[in-house]
C-alpha cells in the first residue's frame, strides 16, 4: 500500500519529462493564443486603415469630396445612414423570418413524424448551405418579378402607411425584395437553434401537460414556449447578426442610395446597407475612399459584435423560475438549456453530432 | 369509407366520451376539397402556382378550424389550426429552396460542359471570317482559384482550429483565464461578418505589400478567419463526445497525455472531426464578399496564389452579373454556370461529410 503513491508520483514525473508531451501542450496552447492574436489583428488592421479616413476633414480632402464618398460633411454623417439601412433591412428580414422559423422549428420538433424529423431538419439546413451569391442571382431573376405585383398592391392600397408610400419600384429592386431574400437566408439559423431548444424541453413537463388533457398546442404553449423563450430570443438575435453582415444578396438586389428612408417599396432611394455599400463601391474607390469604406466595415464589425454578444448573454442566462413551481423538481427541471449544445447548433451550421447521432437530436 | 368502417368497428351507439370529434382522416377530405376550391378561385383570378398553394393553405386552415369549431370545441379547433399553420410554415420554407435549386439548375445546365470546366475564359480573339471580337468562355480559372484558395484556407484553419479545440478540451482547466478568454473570442469570431474578414485581409496585405496587394493567399487568410471558429466548435464538440473512460484507461496503462490524445482521443473522434471540417469547407467555399475584397477578380488564368488577382466561382457568379463584359448575355450565362458548379460543389461536400460520418460509424456508441 505504501508503495502505491510513490509509483504514481514517479510515473507522473516521468509523464512531465517527455519532450513530445511538452511540445504538444505548447503547440495547442499556442493555437489557442493565436486566436487572440488573429482577432486582435482583425481589429488592429481595420482601425489602422480606418483612422485616416475618420480623422480626415471631409469637406476639404480632395479624395473624399468626390466619388463614392462625395457630399458628406464627415465620416459619421456618411456611416449613419448606412448603419440605419443595415439595421432596417435586417429588421424587416427578421420580422418576416421569425414567425416562419419558429413554426418550422415547432413542426420539426413537435409535430412531424418522429422518423422524418432528422431528414426534415436536414432539408432546412440545406437552405443554409446554398451560397449567398446564388440567393442573390435567384433574387434578381425570380424574386424581383415575383414580388412586383404584391409591392404594387401594397403601394396602391396601403400607401397611406409611410412605410409603403413613395413611387413604387418598377423592377422590384426595393428593400422589401432584399429583405425577403435575407429572410430566406436567416431562416435556417433561427430554425436550427430554436429546434434544439424546443427539443430540450423536459419530457416530464410535456407528458404532464398531455396527461392533464391539454391538446398538443396547449402542451406546446404551456411547457415548450416558457422553457424555450430565452433560447428563441437568442436564436433571433444570432439570425440578426447574420442578416447584418450579409453582403451579396443585398448588393445584387437592392437599388440603393445613401439616405435614411423608412420606405420599403421604392427604387433608387432605398436605404443602403454597410456591407453592400462596401461590396459595390470598393472596386471603384480610391485612396482615402477605401479607408472610409474600411471604416464603415469597422462600424459593421462593432454592431454585429454587439448583437452577437447580447445573443450569447441571453442564452447563457438562466430563464426565470416559474412563478408557481410545480412540486419539488419544478425549479430544477426548468434549468436553462445547455448553452454549449445550443450554440454548437449555430456555430457549426450543421452540427456534426446531428450527423453522427441522428437519434440524439430527433429523440 | 374508412371512417365508416371505424365507426362500425366500435361499439354501437354514440360514445359520450368520444362524441364531438371529427373523423380521423378528416385531412384526407379537407385537403383535396381546399385544393379544388383554390383552383376555382385561381380560375377566377388568373392562374399562378404560388397563389394556388397559398389559397389551398388558407382555405384548408379556415375549413379545418371551422369544422372543428362546429363539431368539436374551441380548444381542439385551435390545436388543428396551429398544426396546419406550422405545417404550412415548413412547406413555405421549401418553396425558396426548391425554387433556388430549380433556377440554378435550369439556367446553368445549358452552360455546363466539359469545355466550360476545362477552358479558361476571358480571352478575346477575332473571328477571321466575320472579324467580330469573340470572348472565350470557361470557368477553369475560377475552379482552380476556388480550389487553391479554399485549400489554403483549410490548411491554415484546420491545424489552428483542431489544436485550439484540443487545448480547450484536453489541457485547459475549466476556470482557467485563457480558456474562458479563448471561448469568448471564438464566439466573437463566429460573429465576424464575412465582408469584414475580407477587409481585414485586404488591410493586412496592403499595409505590408503596398496597394494592389490582391492575391489568392490574402483571400485564403480572409476565409481562415471565417473558418477557424467553425472548425474549433465542431472539433471541440466531437472531442467532448469521447468518453472519459477511454482517456482514463490509457492513463492507467501509463500512456502519456500526448500519445493518449493522438492515438486514442483523436482516432475515436476522427469521423466527427472530418465531418465538421468538410462542412466548414462547404460553408466558406461559397463566400463571395471576402474573396472579392482580398483577391479581386479577373478573367485571366492565374494559378499562383501568391500574387495577382484570382478568380473564384462565387465571385465569377457575382461579377458575371454585376460587371458583365461586352457580351452581356454571355457573361450572364457564365454567371449561372459558375453558380451551378458552386452549388454542385457544396452539395458534394455535404454528401462527403455524411458519407464520412456513415463509413466511420461512431465508435463511441455501445
Amino acid at each position: 500500500m505504501s508503495a502505491f503513491p510513490a509509483t504514481a508520483h514517479r510515473s507522473s514525473a516521468a509523464v512531465r519529462a517527455r519532450p513530445a508531451d511538452r511540445i504538444f501542450r505548447l503547440l495547442s496552447t499556442a493555437a489557442a493564443v493565436s486566436i487572440m492574436v488573429i482577432l486582435a489583428g482583425v481589429a488592429l488592421f481595420l482601425i489602422l486603415r480606418a483612422v485616416p479616413a475618420i480623422a480626415a476633414n471631409w469637406t476639404s480632402e480632395a479624395d473624399l469630396k468626390s466619388g463614392v464618398t462625395g457630399g458628406f460633411p464627415s465620416f459619421w454623417s456618411y456611416v449613419a445612414p448606412l448603419a440605419f439601412g443595415t439595421v432596417w433591412a435586417s429588421l424587416i428580414a427578421l420580422i418576416l423570418a421569425t414567425p416562419v422559423a419558429i413554426g418550422i422549428a415547432l413542426f420539426i420538433s413537435h409535430y412531424s413524424p418522429r422518423r422524418l424529423a432528422t431528414f426534415l431538419g436536414y432539408i432546412i439546413d440545406l437552405l443554409a448551405a446554398v451560397p449567398s451569391v446564388v440567393f442573390g442571382l435567384w433574387g434578381i431573376l425570380v424574386m424581383r418579378p415575383f414580388l412586383l405585383p404584391m409591392q404594387e398592391w401594397l403601394n396602391t392600397y396601403l400607401g397611406w402607411i409611410p412605410m409603403f408610400s413613395g413611387s413604387v419600384t418598377s423592377t422590384g429592386s426595393s428593400i422589401l425584395t432584399g429583405a425577403v431574400v435575407l429572410a430566406v437566408m436567416v431562416l435556417p439559423i433561427i430554425t436550427s437553434i430554436s429546434r434544439e431548444v424546443f427539443l430540450q424541453t423536459p419530457k416530464l413537463h410535456e407528458e404532464a401537460a398531455l396527461a392533464l388533457g391539454a391538446t398538443r398546442w396547449e402542451m406546446v404553449r404551456l411547457t415548450v414556449f416558457p422553457y424555450a423563450r430565452s433560447g428563441v430570443v437568442s436564436a433571433v438575435l444570432l439570425g440578426l447578426g447574420r442578416a447584418l453582415g450579409e453582403t451579396m444578396a443585398v448588393a445584387m438586389i437592392i437599388s440603393p442610395a445613401i439616405i435614411t428612408s423608412f420606405r420599403v417599396l421604392t427604387e433608387g432611394e432605398n436605404s443602403q446597407t454597410i456591407a453592400s455599400n462596401i461590396a459595390l463601391n470598393f472596386p471603384i474607390a480610391t485612396g482615402l475612399q477605401r479607408d472610409a469604406l474600411i471604416g464603415t466595415g469597422l462600424v459593421l464589425f462593432v454592431i454585429s459584435l454587439a448583437v452577437n454578444m447580447v445573443a450569447r448573454l441571453v442564452i447563457s442566462r438562466k430563464p426565470r423560475q416559474r412563478r408557481r413551481p410545480t412540486g419539488d423538481d419544478g425549479g430544477k427541471a426548468t434549468a436553462a438549456p445547455d448553452p454549449a449544445d445550443v450554440l454548437a447548433a449555430s456555430d457549426a451550421r450543421v452540427s456534426p453530432v446531428s450527423v453522427l447521432h441522428p437519434e440524439s437530436v430527433s429523440k | 369509407m374508412s371512417a365508416a368502417a371505424s365507426t362500425v368497428a366500435r361499439p354501437a351507439g354514440r360514445n359520450r366520451y368520444s362524441t364531438g370529434s371529427l373523423p380521423r382522416r378528416i385531412n384526407l377530405y379537407t385537403l383535396p376539397g381546399s385544393f379544388i376550391l383554390a383552383a376555382a378561385v385561381m380560375g377566377l383570378l388568373g392562374f399562378n402556382w404560388f397563389g394556388l398553394a397559398a389559397f389551398t393553405a388558407l382555405i384548408y386552415l379556415a375549413a379545418i378550424s371551422g369544422l372543428s369549431l362546429v363539431v368539436e370545441n374551441r380548444r381542439r379547433a385551435m390545436d388543428r389550426f396551429i398544426r396546419g399553420l406550422v405545417t404550412s410554415a415548413f412547406l413555405l420554407a421549401l418553396l425558396p429552396l426548391v425554387s433556388t435549386l430549380w433556377t440554378v439548375v435550369s439556367k446553368g445546365i445549358g452552360v455546363l460542359s466539359w469545355e466550360f470546366i476545362g477552358t479558361s475564359g476571358g480571352g478575346t480573339t477575332i473571328n477571321p471570317d466575320t472579324l467580330e471580337l469573340v470572348t472565350s468562355s470557361g470557368a477553369l480559372q475560377a475552379i482552380v482559384g476556388t480550389l487553391e484558395i479554399t485549400g489554403l484556407a483549410t490548411l491554415f484553419s484546420v491545424p489552428i482550429g483542431l489544436l485550439t479545440a484540443i487545448y480547450l478540451v484536453e489541457y485547459a482547466a475549466p476556470t482557467h483565464w485563457l480558456r474562458r478568454t479563448v471561448n469568448f473570442l471564438v464566439d466573437v469570431m463566429t460573429g465576424i461578418p464575412s465582408i469584414v474578414a475580407g477587409l481585414f485581409a485586404f488591410s493586412l496585405f496592403t499595409l505590408i505589400l503596398g496597394p494592389k496587394a490582391f492575391s489568392g493567399l490574402s483571400a485564403a487568410v480572409a476565409l481562415s478567419v471565417l473558418m477557424i471558429p467553425t472548425v474549433v466548435r465542431s472539433c471541440e464538440e466531437m472531442l467532448r463526445l469521447v468518453p472519459a473512460d477511454l482517456r482514463e484507461a490509457a492513463y492507467a496503462l501509463g500512456v502519456t497525455k500526448f500519445v493518449t490524445i493522438v492515438k486514442v482521443v483523436i482516432p475515436t473522434a476522427i469521423a466527427g472531426i472530418a465531418t465538421g471540417i468538410t462542412l466548414a469547407i462547404a460553408r466558406v467555399i461559397g463566400e463571395t464578399a471576402p474573396i472579392f475584397m482580398a483577391a479581386s477578380f479577373t478573367d485571366a488564368f492565374n494559378g499562383n496564389p501568391l500574387a495577382g488577382p484570382m478568380q473564384t466561382l462565387p465571385v465569377m457568379a457575382y461579377t458575371g452579373y454585376k460587371f458583365p463584359g461586352q457580351d452581356i448575355a454571355l457573361s450572364n450565362s457564365q454567371a449561372w454556370g459558375a453558380a451551378l458548379l458552386l452549388v454542385l460543389l457544396v452539395v458534394v461536400l455535404n454528401l462527403v461529410a455524411r458519407i464520412i460520418a456513415a463509413i466511420f460509424a461512431p465508435k463511441t456508441s455501445r
